[in-house]
């Protein structure tokens, strides 16, 4: 303890760090407060008139019962965003990494969806998919299955969440790619030598090797999924039909930005901040317990 | 912020390239005008922008494309609220009462001609047109007309003729769901659709049936106003549209346009969809097809009554100084003058917004060139519009869209009845009037 390094006066470790507390407090803070602000007040879009109205905005929002169906599709689309996302990209991962020859060629190809706009995404799978023209969906109605996702809402759900998990799978895919290299071959070896078949050695050596890599991937998607999908969504669906794939964050953007309605957009974003800040604490409280580093 | 980390070289460009701007600008007046016409609207926005700018010397009018029509005007607030609000801006039909309330934010257009000193005809605008964008009580324009159109049917004459049908639209609910069924057996999959439900099959639907959509006026005798959409005829006429749905006659594409792209591929034979997308249509389909006007119920006393414009007007900034009023005005007197709204009509298909536009298209023989391309003007002023015909003047319009989509889908889903459908929308729909009417000052 005696021997400790320390640095003369603090002033110097405060002003090293305050480049990103500034950043923090700018992009971060400044916005969350400014948020909860404008969800405690009735304003006209231009700012002409402002009242304070108390917890009005989230009292409304609650007594929707809309409002908690919106809840439900989004815990519902996130989860299988990322189950689906994760699932094929490891899979990809897995397979990318036992190929001898084109290595470099299948990385690059698995990674390019990363670098598309999401709205294009939408229109990509919005061609495959079209009830009259795409032509999956001739496939399918010469399969003998009916594709109308404009007034289906399991399909626009299935729509959307394929769109936006196929977009995700390259950013796992890196990762978990990373993650298998980072095994030591020797422990793979020793187990084949013991007998462990492929699959047993999948799931009882990488899986568990691999779990930080999964954990971390499971935060980002889930918040992937809650907000950063709404471009994919608003494309695709809008939404519809009915209120099948309405997701929170998709609410906030069409009632702030389209609709104009300020107080009840914030308070929408302060109960999605909340929600997502709570899956971050269990996640980090329950699931990191099981991550072996 | 610091300038210190500049070259020389850098601050000396910097510098002279202020002075250039600022030498411009002592020189003529910049009006900004942000828009939302993307792709040959675009070039025609620029195209009478440029030419107003050779007209004179002391204005120079800078179009800028922001966005679709909800993103030029959220850009629009927000540079407002931070103090740099274009001259102009260009916000579609559903935003006016967010427009018409923000009192402080706009300049009305009447009072700019006025104070500017320009001759300015009111009267000299189409009235259904004019109408939705004036003052309730004192008739006086607050935004000027620019992009209008309504809704229109179109038809394949070509699959009218295979399915032995008669080469004329349709013109009753009865006979479109004839002429759907039949062309169903003909070997079609689709009889009928229409894009923008809402405008077109309760919007419209109420005008052109003579029946109020909300009350008090549609909002325009004040904010007060309740949705008035579920009445006995309107339930029975999505009741009528839910019958097609069951049958196949009628498909449901999409809640925006996606009903064009069905119509001009061949595989629906009619739509109702707005008189903007001719100019698409005719450049995508592969067969001849006709227009003609929304159909009707024929024993509905007083239909067929008037159209309801869809589209958008040009707004004027509160708060910039007389010198660029006075540049604006000379704009928008530009804009709306007989030759240049004929051209505009036209190129783009909408509307013509002032009666001598109409009457020199008409004179110039492009209706006998196009046929149909009359339709929606003449559905405009059909029979002059009651007060309850106007237009609509309700608040958070666009999320009320949504609910009204949100709803009809589960009618043609089979989810929902039509009445408990309706109802629901408009007791969703009253709601979002109330949380508006809290917002005014």
């Amino acid at each position: 303890m005696q021997n400790r390094i320390r640095f003369p006066g603090g002033w110097l470790g405060f002003l090293l760090m305050l480049p990103q507390l500034a950043i923090t407090v700018l992009f971060f803070v400044w916005p969350a407060a400014q948020a909860l602000w404008q969800s405690t007040q009735s304003q006209d879009p231009f700012g002409l008139a402002t009242r304070f109205v108390g917890v009005d905005n989230f009292s409304a929002l609650f007594q929707d019962p809309l409002y908690l169906g919106t809840v439900k599709t989004t815990l519902l689309f996130s989860a299988l965003v990322t189950a689906l996302g994760m699932g094929s990209a490891l899979l990809l991962a897995a397979m990318v990494n036992q190929v001898r020859f084109g290595k470099r060629f299948y990385q690059t190809v698995l990674i390019a969806p990363y670098a598309i706009a999401p709205s294009i995404v939408a229109v990509l799978w919005l061609f495959l998919f079209n009830p009259s023209l795409g032509w999956i969906s001739y496939l399918l109605r010469g399969a003998g299955y009916e594709w109308n996702h404009a007034l289906n809402g399991g399909q626009a759900l299935a729509l959307v969440v394929m769109a936006s998990a196929w977009k995700q799978v390259s950013y796992n895919f890196l990762f978990f790619y990373a993650g298998l290299q980072a095994i030591p071959a020797s422990l793979i070896e020793a187990a084949a030598m013991d007998g462990a078949g492929p699959l047993r050695r999948f799931r009882d050596l990488v899986l568990p090797l691999l779990s930080p890599t999964s954990f971390f991937l499971l935060v980002v998607n889930l918040v992937y999924a809650f907000f950063d999908t709404f471009a994919v969504v608003d494309a695709a669906t809008g939404g519809g039909p009915g209120k099948s794939t309405e997701t929170l964050i998709l609410k906030v953007y069409l009632e702030g930005f389209k609709g104009l309605d300020l107080g009840s957009s914030a308070a929408q974003s302060v109960v999605l901040m909340a929600i997502v800040g709570l899956l971050t604490v269990i996640q980090f409280r329950y699931v990191e317990r099981k991550v072996q580093y | 912020m610091a300038s210190s980390g500049f070259s020389p070289l850098v601050r000396l460009t910097a510098a002279a390239a202020l002075t250039g701007v600022m030498a411009s600008a002592n020189a003529v007046t910049e009006i900004t005008f942000w828009h939302s016409m993307d792709g040959a609207l675009g070039d025609k926005v620029n195209s009478i922008a440029s030419q107003f700018n050779a007209s004179q010397k002391e204005y120079k009018v800078v179009p800028v494309y922001k966005g679709q029509y909800d993103e030029s005007l959220a850009a629009a607030i927000a540079a407002y609220r931070s103090g740099n609000a274009p001259d102009i801006v260009q916000v579609f039909e559903v935003g006016t009462a967010t427009m018409m309330q923000a009192k402080k934010a706009v300049k009305p257009v009447w009072q700019l001609m006025a104070e500017s000193g320009e001759k300015f005809d009111e009267k000299a605008f189409i009235p259904a047109v004019a109408g939705y964008y004036a003052d309730a009580k004192t008739g006086h324009l607050i935004s000027m007309p620019f992009n209008s159109s309504t809704p229109v049917l179109y038809y394949n004459r070509d699959a009218f003729k295979k399915a032995g049908l008669p080469d004329a639209p349709p013109k009753t609910w009865p006979e479109l769901a004839a002429a759907a069924a039949k062309l169903k057996a003909s070997g079609l999959s689709c009889g009928y659709s229409t894009g923008w439900q809402g405008w077109v099959l309760l919007e419209n639907f109420s005008t052109w049936h003579n029946l109020p959509y909300a009350s008090l006026d549609n909002g325009f005798g004040g904010s007060k106003a309740v949705l008035q959409f579920n009445s006995p005829l309107h339930v029975k006429h999505i009741e009528f549209l839910q019958k097609m749905a069951k049958d196949g006659t009628f498909t449901y594409a999409g809640r925006k346009d996606e009903a064009s792209a069905k119509f001009y591929s061949g595989e629906c034979g009619i739509m109702t969809g707005s008189s903007g997308s001719l100019a698409n249509i005719r450049k995508n389909a592969k067969f001849a097809f006709g227009m003609g006007m929304m159909p009707y119920y024929p024993d509905v006393k007083g239909a067929p009554q008037n159209a309801i414009i869809g589209g958008a007007s040009l707004w004027v900034m509160g708060g910039k100084s007389a010198a660029e009023y006075k540049g604006v005005a000379r704009f928008l007197k530009m804009v709306s003058s007989p030759a240049v709204a004929a051209d505009w009509h036209q190129s783009t298909g909408y509307l013509p917004v002032v009666s001598a536009a109409y009457e020199l298209t008409r004179q110039q023989g492009f209706y006998d060139k196009f046929p149909g391309a009359d339709i929606a003007t003449r559905q405009m002023m059909n029979k002059p519009p009651k007060p309850y015909t106007r237009g609509l003047r309700l608040g958070y319009m666009p999320q009320i869209r949504t609910v009204v989509d949100e709803e009809l889908e589960s009618v043609w889903n089979g989810q929902k009845a039509p009445k408990a459908a309706l109802d629901s929308a408009v007791a969703r729909g009253n709601e979002l009037l109330r949380r508006f009417e809290k917002t005014a000052d």
